[in-house]
Parts: structure tokens; sequence; C-alpha cells
């Protein structure tokens, strides 16, 4: 099973290094929102030091969201999805394998340039560190659940902004959470509440995923 | 071993593909599905692959029904597609090298080039799967096969193996299944040419019948001799 496992995040790890622009796109638009936000807001240092966690967060989500389209269109163009359904491994341990690949590339470069971004909107290191720390909970749980959404949609003409619709209202509290730690005087409760989604979603979602994509090949 | 098919009946969209198929097929056995363009051949294989549900019937192997017993039909069947399942950005060897992990099996490097090789790909292994031709990738594909014989898939199910593959490859592949027939190997698989293979019995689906009920006959031995004899006289492309 750890075979399994390991072979999909070595295999799409090592596709995400052969397609690097398909990865860098997310990455960039993450970094391009970020940085215009400061200039179209204007540059009063407390209404910056304000938005600056939401708009950093709004900038995170919509990234990995852009890149959900990719996750499964791929495999299921060229047949490789077919085969995951059909080994003898659990369909759910391969998805899930798919997914930490998945956030390994579109979730972990989101972190690292986080603290680099929080610097145009003044962010004192304290609430970075705490903005780090929610985007490190809330990223994975982006992933699992933009999983289903495009497990859902696949093959469907349209299929993107049809993910967005099914994805988005199931995304609000894990914004709501991840942005409020950082503004927030006590951030402990929100992080909480986001380790809990994190964890019910990576006990459900591969799962989901699997069912959704097994109606898809049908 | 045995894989039973029990009054199977299809249904895509508004159609009713066949109905009341049944069949048994044994080891050593190949089952020849037949049907013009659209009459099902496909989604009969994806049903005994468990990819697509039957409107009703159902599929058993060793005597259990393919759900009831899922990790064990799907480590010991192989099912390639229409669809070849091979990554343009990956190397050839390791399009091997993966396919198999995903079947939680670890292939070493040596293996996968070994398997390549047998198939006439010994030097493409190095490429990556981009800049192969289309019989390269249905090579690449069907090497597979190979390297599954070592371990236990005596039920191979192929949809049109031999589309783009050219005389050698053909040839390969035939002596291929003809090994997996001696080892008690089945093979259910769909193609619009007539080729020399000698399974320990040849059975046939014939989808085409009117009113979608579907017969199985068994290919007699002379008819298959015959057939035999005209594709190694002149090997007709397959018009798809």
């Amino acid at each position: 099973m750890l075979t399994a496992f390991t072979g999909v995040i070595r295999r799409d790890l090592l596709l995400a290094m052969r397609n690097r622009a398909d990865v860098l796109a997310s990455v960039f638009f993450f970094i391009i929102v970020a940085a215009l936000a400061p200039l179209g807001l204007g540059p009063e240092p407390a209404m910056l030091r304000t938005i600056g966690p939401g708009m950093l967060w709004i900038a995170a989500l919509l990234a990995s969201m852009l890149a959900l389209g990719r996750l499964f269109a791929q495999d299921y163009a060229d047949g490789t999805l077919e085969q995951m359904l059909l080994s003898p491994e659990p369909t759910g341990v391969l998805v899930a394998g798919k997914i930490v690949a998945h956030w390994l590339t579109c979730g972990v470069p989101l972190i690292v340039l986080s603290p680099l971004l929080a610097l145009q909107f003044g962010l004192p290191a304290e609430q970075v560190t705490v903005l780090m720390a929610s985007l490190l909970l809330g990223t994975p749980i982006l992933s699992l659940i933009g999983a289903i959404g495009a497990a859902l949609t696949l093959g469907v003409r349209g299929g993107g902004v049809l993910v967005a619709l099914l994805v988005l209202p199931l995304y609000i509290p894990v914004l709501i959470f991840g942005a409020g730690a950082a503004v927030a005087q006590d951030p402990q409760a929100h992080l909480l509440l986001l380790g809990g989604l994190l964890a019910g979603a990576l006990a459900l979602a591969p799962w989901a995923t699997a069912e959704a994509l097994r109606i898809a090949l049908e | 071993m045995t894989l039973q098919a029990l009054d199977l009946c299809c249904v895509r969209g508004e159609r009713r593909l066949f109905k009341g198929l049944a069949f048994s097929l044994e080891a050593g056995q190949a089952l020849r599905v037949r049907g013009a363009n659209g009459s099902g051949k496909t989604s009969l294989l994806r049903t005994l692959a468990g990819l697509a549900q039957a409107e009703s019937g159902e599929v058993r192997w060793r005597g259990r029904g393919i759900a009831a017993c899922r990790d064990e039909y799907y480590s010991q069947m192989i099912y390639l597609g229409h669809a070849p399942a091979v990554k343009d950005e990956l190397l050839a060897w390791e399009n091997l090298v993966y396919a198999a992990r995903l079947q939680g099996r670890i292939m070493a490097r040596a293996d996968a080039e070994q398997s390549l090789k047998a198939l006439g790909l010994g030097r493409a292994a190095q490429l990556p799967a981009r800049s192969l031709s289309q019989g390269q990738r249905k090579r690449l594909s069907l090497a597979r096969l190979h390297g599954a014989e070592g371990e236990a898939a005596p039920l191979w199910i192929l949809d049109e193996p031999f589309n783009a593959l050219d005389q050698d490859a053909v040839a390969v592949l035939c002596a291929a299944l003809d090994q997996h027939f001696a080892r008690g190997g089945m093979l259910v698989y769909t193609t619009h040419q007539d080729l020399p293979l000698h399974p320990a019995q040849a059975l046939e689906v014939n989808l085409d019948r009117a009113g979608g009920a579907a017969s199985v006959a068994t290919a007699t031995a002379s008819a298959a001799d015959a057939a035999t004899g005209a594709a190694a006289a002149a090997p007709k492309q397959a018009p798809c």
C-alpha cells in the first residue's frame, strides 16, 4: 500500500518537475495578486496591516483553486486514471497520494512565499508566524476539498467554472478561520478549528474523491 | 479459475447494446468479442473489468462477484483499453516503473528495460514517451503484459491490442499470447484482424445479432486454422 502511495507522489512530483510552467503559473498568480493589492489599495500602513492576512489568504485560495483543473484531467485523458481504479490497491490511497503531491507543488510554495509577501503589508513578525501556521493547516484542506470538486467535474465541459461553484462554499469556513487567525487577539481557537477541519477532510476527502472518480469513469 | 458472465445486459443512453449475454471462460481459453463499430465491444470489456456497471446480470471471478472480491480480482487481471495510459513527460522505462508501482509492485529499471527490449523498444527506452510514434506507444502500453508475466495475472482483457502495430510487433504479441495460454492464462479481446492464436479453446461472442441478444459460439478448429492461413497470407489493417 505504501509502495503505491509513495509511487503516486513521486510520479506526480516528477511530472511537475518536467512541467514546471504549469506549477509556476499558480505560484505567480499568488505573487501577482498579493503584490498588486498594496499598490491598488494605497499606502496607508494601518489599513494594509488590517487587510494583509485576508488578502494573502484570498490569493492563496484562488491560486490553489486555479491548479485544481490539472489534478485529474491529464490522468483522465491518457487512461492512467482507469489503471488507478483497476489497481488492487485501495483507490482512496492512490487518490491521497495525488492530493499530497498537489499540495506539495501548489500549497507549500505559497506557505514559503507568504512571509516575503507579508512584508509588503507591513505585518509584524508574530503575525507572520501565525499566518504561516494558518496556511500550513489550511492549504491541505483546500487541496483535499478541491480534489472532490475536481473529480466530480471530470470530463464535464466548462468544468472550471463548475469546480469553483462546487468548491467555494466549502472553502469559506477555511478562509474565515485562516484569515481570522492572523488578526485575532488569541489565534489558538482559530488554529484549533482549522486543525479540526483538516482532520475531517483528511479522513473523508480521499474516499469521496475515489467514489467521484469511479462515477466519472463509468 | 473461471471468469463467468451471467445474463449481462448493457444499456448506454437510450440504446440497449446487448442483453442475456452469458459465457464461462476457463484457464487457457480465449474469448474474442466480435461486432461492428459501436456494437458495444468496449462496453462489454469495461463491464468485465469492473469499470462500468451492467444494467443487470453479474460478472464472476472464481465463483464470486467481482465487486465482492475486488482486491483479488484486480491483482489477477490486467485491462488495457484504448487509452494507452502513457505519460508524455516520462521516459519510456519510467512509464513502466511507475505503472507497476500504481499496482503496488516495485519494478527495477533493468526489468523495465528488459520488457521494452522484448517488444523492440530497446533504444527507445531512454526516450520521453512524447517522442514515440503511435505504434511505439502501443508497444510501450503492451510492455506491461510482459512485466506481469512472472506475477499472477492469469486474466488479460485487451481492447484492440493489435491496433497501430506493425507486422513484427503483431508476431511478437501473438507469441506472447500463445505463451500466456500455455501457462493457463485467459484472454478476452477484441480485434478486427484475424490472427493466428492458439488457445486451448477459442470462444467468440458476436454482438451484431438483431434484437440485442448476444450469442456465444465456439470457434471450430478448422475455422480457426483457416483464419490463421488467411492472416498469414495477408494481414489486414483494422478499419477503425
